[in-house]
């Protein structure tokens, strides 16, 4: 499947849009992913990332633009695209009522798995899934963690050189994350190409290319080591301090300060440090009756820079 | 294409297995609904509450009373004393009928005159009252030419005072008692299948768009015809089977002939469901949820009952209306179900109901087929 025109992109996407009534849930949005590799997008829930999937697997057809995956248009041939691509949802959909091999065999004989293959691959995905011993369980049985990686198992029996996922991770546990993430990463070893799409921010680090998306368009497209290097446009520190809400209205717009945001239990402020020291800082919350726990500057994350991206990008974006 | 259907239709046929309750669910409601609509559903009335007030107090008038007091199509409730306790009795709902003997009425008669008798019905229910003000007068009737023989007789060497009668003779084919029970029964089969089958195929593919397992199989190759067929031959099949049961039933229970061929029957059901399952697709295809789905059922199935024929005459409809009933699929089929029950007709006689059905049918499931097709979007 590989041999192919090996230096054709898995996926081209060309000034794909979508609309929904008077709303655009994708705006223009253009990129292109190498054969082999995983591709992250993140965003905010609504940001447009599930949309794109949906059009790249033709369950949604495209206002304007095109999407070409595996040298196909998806729009022009749907059907013959959708047997070179496995697709997984946010959602799990097995069927309940069936047991675990029930539902590896349907899917197998829906994507036409040769018998003589099928039990070996039955057989890969159910040692893959973790789900020895538990074949004759019903679905509605298992806990989320299996599920999700039954899901992922029934998505690739037809060893498909695309994979989609669409917020695969959400509502599982932490390490059924990690566990999943060991898995996307052996299918990419294996040259098959993962589209991934999560609000998790920690997950980017996993990804070959990550793709930052709010409100319908395309923020970033780069490497996650590239994204954290981008000049933020000041010095970023970090402040620990009861009542977060408090100190930021207190600092958010004063001089020196080019952006607050809140992030668990501290204030990630991005300042200018000509203008103003963590002294300063200190100094100014203490009197305001906000002690400091700590102060000190750190590494930007994806998160630090995806927040600083979308402020930039909200004011003149609102509008589309 | 067969290995997709197959994989879908044992898929399918593993869920319902799967469903404890599924077979119970497909099988006592319909038997129970066979057994209320068989006792329950008919035109005939007995028993209907009546008051008398009678106003003459004669010996023919006693008579008359003791006939309507022998007769099972009324009970006599109350005698009344005055002209209000009748009206009383028919507002407060003692009485549907109140037959009032007026004075004289021994007199009249003895003259051979017209003998006056009043009846004031409850016209709440304008079917019972019509239906009981016709006992009323074919009881009347027999009376009164029970009394012309009388005399007649009496008056030795006298001319027959009798005029000679127009006798209408009744001679109903194919259900020589009039029972309703022989039209109906019929009938329900019909219309239980209607009701199973369309609600049955639209939540079947609305629960699948509901756990999401739908847009699972929309992003593998399958064609949505293999889809579609996986999908409805089990409802097919169950339906099949649904109305055999419900059929045998009603001939065993209620008695209700069958003189018909069996497989002018099977051909018949076989082209209603395929209406049947096209409009649950169809429904399937413009709702959401399985409450949609089961609002639209009833949406559907209602008009559909109402304009088959089932109980209205399509005959007494408005022209406009009776040209909406060409669209009903169970308007044919229960002429195919009567008249293989009944009648025993056979093709030469059905084929313009059967294919009505098979154009209704094979038009319904294109059209959910390629609104399938468009559904996510």
């Amino acid at each position: 499947m590989t041999e192919t025109a090996p230096k054709e992109p898995a996926i081209e996407v060309e000034n794909l849009v979508k609309r929904f009534g008077d709303f655009t849930a994708v705006d223009h949005v253009s990129f292109q992913v190498e054969r082999g590799t995983i591709i992250g997008f993140l965003g905010p829930n609504g940001a447009g990332k599930s949309t794109i999937i949906r059009m790249l697997c033709g369950l949604l057809s495209p206002s304007e633009g095109h999407a070409i995956v595996s040298g196909i248009d998806v729009a022009k041939d749907p059907e013959t695209v959708r047997e070179h691509i496995g697709y997984m949802s946010q959602k799990f959909s097995l069927y309940g009522d069936l047991t675990v091999m029930e539902n590896l065999r349907f899917f197998g004989g829906i994507y036409r798995v040769p018998k003589t293959i099928l039990p070996e691959r039955i057989r890969f995905a159910v040692t893959m899934a973790g789900l020895e011993g538990r074949e004759d369980f019903l679905v509605s049985t298992l806990a989320g963690g299996w599920k999700q990686r039954l899901a992922l198992g029934c998505a690739i029996l037809h060893r498909p050189p695309i994979l989609f996922l669409d917020e695969p991770t959400s509502g599982v546990d932490p390490e059924s994350r990690r566990r999943f993430w060991d898995l996307i990463h052996s299918l990419s070893e294996d040259g098959v190409t993962i589209v991934v799409s999560t609000h998790y921010m920690d997950e980017a680090e996993y990804c070959n290319t990550i793709a930052l998306i709010n409100r319908g368009r395309l923020l970033a497209l780069e490497s996650p080591t590239t994204l954290k290097k981008r000049d933020l446009g000041g010095h970023l520190l970090s402040v620990e301090c009861p009542d977060i809400g408090k100190a930021i209205s207190l600092l958010e717009g004063q001089p020196g300060i080019l952006d607050a945001a809140a992030f668990g239990n501290a204030v990630h402020l991005l300042v200018d440090p000509a203008k103003i020291s963590c002294r300063d800082l200190e100094g100014r919350l203490t009197t305001a009756g906000i002690p400091v726990a700590r102060i000190g500057s750190i590494e930007p994350s994806i998160d630090d820079i995806f927040v600083r991206m979308v402020g930039e990008n909200s004011p003149q974006g609102g509008a589309g | 294409m067969f290995e997709r259907i197959i994989r879908i239709l044992v898929k399918e046929l593993l869920e319902i297995r799967r469903d404890r309750w599924a077979m119970f669910r497909l099988i006592v409601p319909p038997l129970i609904q066979m057994l209320i609509f068989g006792y329950a559903a008919t035109f005939e009335v007995y028993h209907v509450n009546t008051v008398i007030l009678d106003r003459d107090h004669s010996q023919e008038s006693r008579d008359l009373i003791s006939h309507f007091v022998a007769s099972t199509r009324f009970d006599v409730v109350k005698i009344a004393g005055t002209e209000r306790d009748v009206g009383q009795a028919i507002d407060d709902g003692t009485a549907t009928v109140g037959i009032t003997i007026q004075p004289r009425f021994a007199a009249f008669l003895l003259k051979g005159q017209k003998a006056p008798l009043q009846v004031v019905v409850d016209g709440t229910n304008s079917n019972t009252a019509l239906i009981a003000l016709g006992y009323v007068e074919q009881i009347a009737a027999t009376y009164s030419a029970s009394q012309g023989n009388t005399y007649a007789t009496r008056i030795p060497g006298g001319i027959t005072a009798r005029v000679e009668e127009l006798d209408v003779a009744q001679r109903p084919w194919f259900n020589p008692n009039l029972d309703g029970r022989w039209f109906f029964v019929p009938g329900v089969v019909g219309t239980l299948s209607l009701i199973l089958t369309v609600s049955l195929t639209a939540s079947a593919v609305v629960r699948e768009r509901e756990i999401g397992t739908l847009e699972q199989i929309m992003v593998s190759p399958i064609r949505p015809y293999e889809f579609i067929l996986g999908k409805t031959i089990p409802f097919f099949l169950i339906g099949f089977a649904e109305t055999a049961l419900v059929a045998v039933f009603g001939v065993l229970w209620f008695q209700v002939p069958f003189v018909g061929n069996p497989f002018i029957l099977m051909l018949g059901t076989a082209l209603f469901l395929l209406s049947t399952l096209g409009l649950g697709l169809l429904i399937s295809t413009l709702v959401r949820t399985q409450q949609q789905a089961f609002g639209a059922n009833f949406f559907v199935s209602n008009p559909m009952f109402t304009l088959s024929g089932f109980s209205f005459p399509i005959a007494s409809m408005p022209r406009p209306m009776q040209w909406v009933t060409y669209l009903d699929p169970l308007r044919y089929y229960l002429v195919v179900i009567r008249a293989t029950f009944l009648k025993g007709v056979g093709i030469a006689v059905l084929w313009p109901d059967l294919l009505a059905m098979a154009v209704i049918g094979i038009g319904l499931l294109t059209l959910s087929t390629l609104r399938f097709r468009k559904a996510l979007d």
